[in-house]
């Protein structure tokens, strides 16, 4: 059975992928240099998300997949993009809180959804 | 959603005005955004009463605040401020009051001084543990900082909140550590605390008085001014660190390691102090199952001898010791000696020796908050785990300070493990249930509470029982050191020595300081005038 939190997350992801297809795309201004995604996951998501003991999201993930072939990795998915994490950094999930954008800008969340997209 | 007594044009104006402050960008109005300072732990999450934000507005200096202040002090908009809003199970970024706007100082983020000749740093709200720690990785400086478990929080936020870390001594009680403030009043004006109020002193971080009263306490648990700077003591990056154990057979004998411990952590001997018992892990055991039947606290007699059948001492302290390897040595020497001497059948093993800094792979053997390294481990209590797989969506923390004896905390369990049951509620107190030791001159007793956004009875039913135990704590002298907003005035109500006199007083300074009460009103339990008996 689908944990509530999930199917609730299900529900926003949906409307928010909607609203994302249908939004006008705004790149980066001009004037701002490439954010560099693979050092913005390790200052925003590696202290979770990271290999080894001691990272709560790698280590919950392995329990959500544990029969599955998906890998508790975030940098080992084969199914993630910027509007995938775009959902997960804004409406959060279980005990990972969502980020505002003073902490983590849209420019920079699709930075790390680039970034983890060029993995696959 | 418009603040409380606010009238649409006057909150109109004031975003207009926040706007001219800190720029269009950083003034928050659409829900969208407005959601992301919902407390993300809430324990009303979706219900009528959650605390909600009107708005937000992100300054990124001293300047920008005190602009910020200004306007919302003439349209009297309720202000809350966070720091990195990472508060997470005491609140996270959501007011006290319903309606305010979020002063978010997350973009205050900057390192203004880390000395590691005088062991001191000066940072702003925005700045992370983790951003501290790597700025001094970065510089190569020989300090350590004292972290607290969520290494996203801030010095400044965690010290205000009286937050708490796992290091040595007074390091490890962020508020007792911090050296000078600078903050910005209700109405703008700007103030410096200790000797940052001496034009030209070059000790801001190291005296902490200055001359006359001292204020820095009105700003912590409290809602009298926006710290936006602020001093901390650091540790000098330790040589070596050598960890040991005492272990003791029977209950009563918590008594006697306490002691212990105080007469070595009051002489600066030791770091922070941990309390287990290897009996924790047999309590599915059939006989202690029969011990216990029908909700019975067993006895000590009882309980000594099952530790016995288990073939294990009942009480452990793990001793930690920090600095050159000929001390440290010596002091886990003499704290076998002195143990020896007062608890003849103690039995003692010794525990981890590391050069430090620590090598890539120590790293990964120790927690690293004892090391003053910032991570996230902790969060690993609510995420999905072998013993909550479905996991959580937050935390509550119910943290009531005791007195620092074996007395204390046996008495402690036997309280909180009847009402526990009498409330319905797993009982996470038992006889095992060692003090937490983060204050090293108090105990404190930690209960963790998981929540469910989607389980509204369940939440409701949590909410009220946590009221029970603040008072059911209160009576045997025992107070929250710390918690959300929702209970804020309930703990404060349980301080209530001479009739409530020291709130009262807090209240005739809440109304000079901050005439409107437009600065984070409620919190701790302190409410302006206007709104005064109405909450």
């Amino acid at each position: 059975m689908m944990h509530p939190s999930f199917a609730r997350l299900s529900l926003k992801a949906a409307f928010v992928l909607t609203n994302l297809m249908l939004a006008p795309r705004f790149g980066l201004a001009a004037d701002t240099a490439p954010l560099d995604g693979k050092a913005l996951f390790a200052r925003h998501c590696a202290a979770c998300h990271a290999a080894g003991p001691g990272h709560p999201g790698t280590s919950s993930l392995a329990i959500k997949y544990k029969d599955t072939d998906q890998p508790a990795l975030l940098e080992a998915r084969k199914d993630l993009n910027p509007a995938i994490v775009r959902v997960f950094v804004r409406y959060g999930v279980g005990a990972m809180p969502f980020f505002r954008k003073t902490e983590i800008s849209d420019a920079e969340v699709e930075a790390i959804g680039r970034y983890l997209q060029k993995q696959h | 959603m418009l603040p409380p007594g606010v009238a649409t044009k006057d909150f109109n104006a004031a975003l207009a005005a926040f706007r001219q402050a800190v720029g269009n960008d950083w003034v928050f109005t659409s829900d969208e955004d407005v959601a992301l300072y919902r407390d993300a732990y809430s324990p009303n999450w979706g219900e009528p009463d959650e605390r909600l934000a009107a708005a937000a507005v992100a300054p990124a200096s001293t300047e920008e605040v005190q602009a910020v202040m200004r306007a919302a002090h003439r349209y009297r908009i309720p202000i809350y401020p966070v720091s990195t809003g990472k508060n997470l199970g005491y609140g996270g970024s959501a007011p006290n009051l319903r309606g305010s706007v979020v002063l978010d100082l997350k973009r205050m983020n900057r390192v203004l001084q880390v000395d590691d000749r005088r062991h001191f740093a000066i940072v702003e709200p925005g700045v992370s543990y983790f951003d501290l720690y790597q700025y001094i990785q970065d510089h190569q400086l020989k300090v350590w900082i004292d972290v607290p478990g969520p290494g996203w929080g801030s010095p400044i936020g965690n010290s205000l909140d009286h937050g708490l870390g796992d290091t040595w001594g007074i390091y490890r009680n962020h508020f007792s550590s911090h050296c000078g403030m600078e903050v910005v009043l209700a109405d703008g004006t700007l103030i410096r605390t200790g000797m940052g109020a001496l034009p030209g002193a070059d000790t801001w971080a190291e005296y902490p008085y200055g001359f006359g009263p001292t204020l820095d306490g009105l700003f912590a648990q409290g809602n009298f001014g926006v710290v936006t700077k602020m001093g901390f003591w650091l540790m000098p990056e330790p040589e070596s660190y050598l960890s040991g154990s005492i272990h003791v057979p029977r209950r009563a004998q918590v008594a006697d390691l306490i002691d212990l411990v105080g007469l070595l952590e009051n002489q600066g001997i030791g770091g922070e102090p941990q309390y287990s018992s290897a009996l924790h892990e047999e309590q599915q055991r059939p006989e202690f199952q029969a011990l216990t039947a029908n909700g019975r606290f067993p006895s000590d007699v009882e309980l000594d001898a099952f530790a016995a059948s288990c073939g294990k001492p009942y009480w452990t302290v793990k001793l930690q010791f920090y600095g050159p390897s000929e001390v440290v040595a010596a002091q886990w020497q003499a704290a076998r000696r002195l143990a020896r001497s007062r608890i003849p059948d103690a039995t003692f093993a010794d525990g981890d020796a590391f050069r430090l800094p620590l090598s890539k792979e120590d790293r990964q053997k120790v927690d690293l908050v004892a090391f003053g390294i910032p991570s996230l481990a902790q969060f690993a209590l609510t995420a999905r785990s072998p013993w909550n797989p479905a996991g959580s969506d937050g935390h509550l923390f119910f943290t009531p300070i005791i007195p620092k004896t074996g007395e204390a905390i046996l008495k402690y369990q036997h309280v909180m493990w009847d009402e526990l049951g009498k409330l319905g509620l797993p009982r996470q107190v038992g006889p095992f249930t060692p003090p937490n030791t983060w204050f090293y001159r108090a105990h404190a007793c930690i209960l963790v509470f998981l929540i469910s956004r989607s389980d509204v009875e369940g939440n409701r039913k949590l909410r009220g029982a946590f009221k029970h135990l603040i008072q059911v704590a209160a009576a045997h002298g025992w107070g929250e050191y710390r918690t959300p907003p929702m209970f804020q005035d309930a703990v404060r109500a349980a301080y209530s020595f001479n009739d409530h006199a020291l709130l009262r007083v807090t209240e005739s300074l809440k109304d000079a300081i901050d005439p409107n009460g437009i600065l984070a009103a409620g919190r701790y339990g302190i409410w302006p005038r206007s709104m005064r008996g109405k909450k």
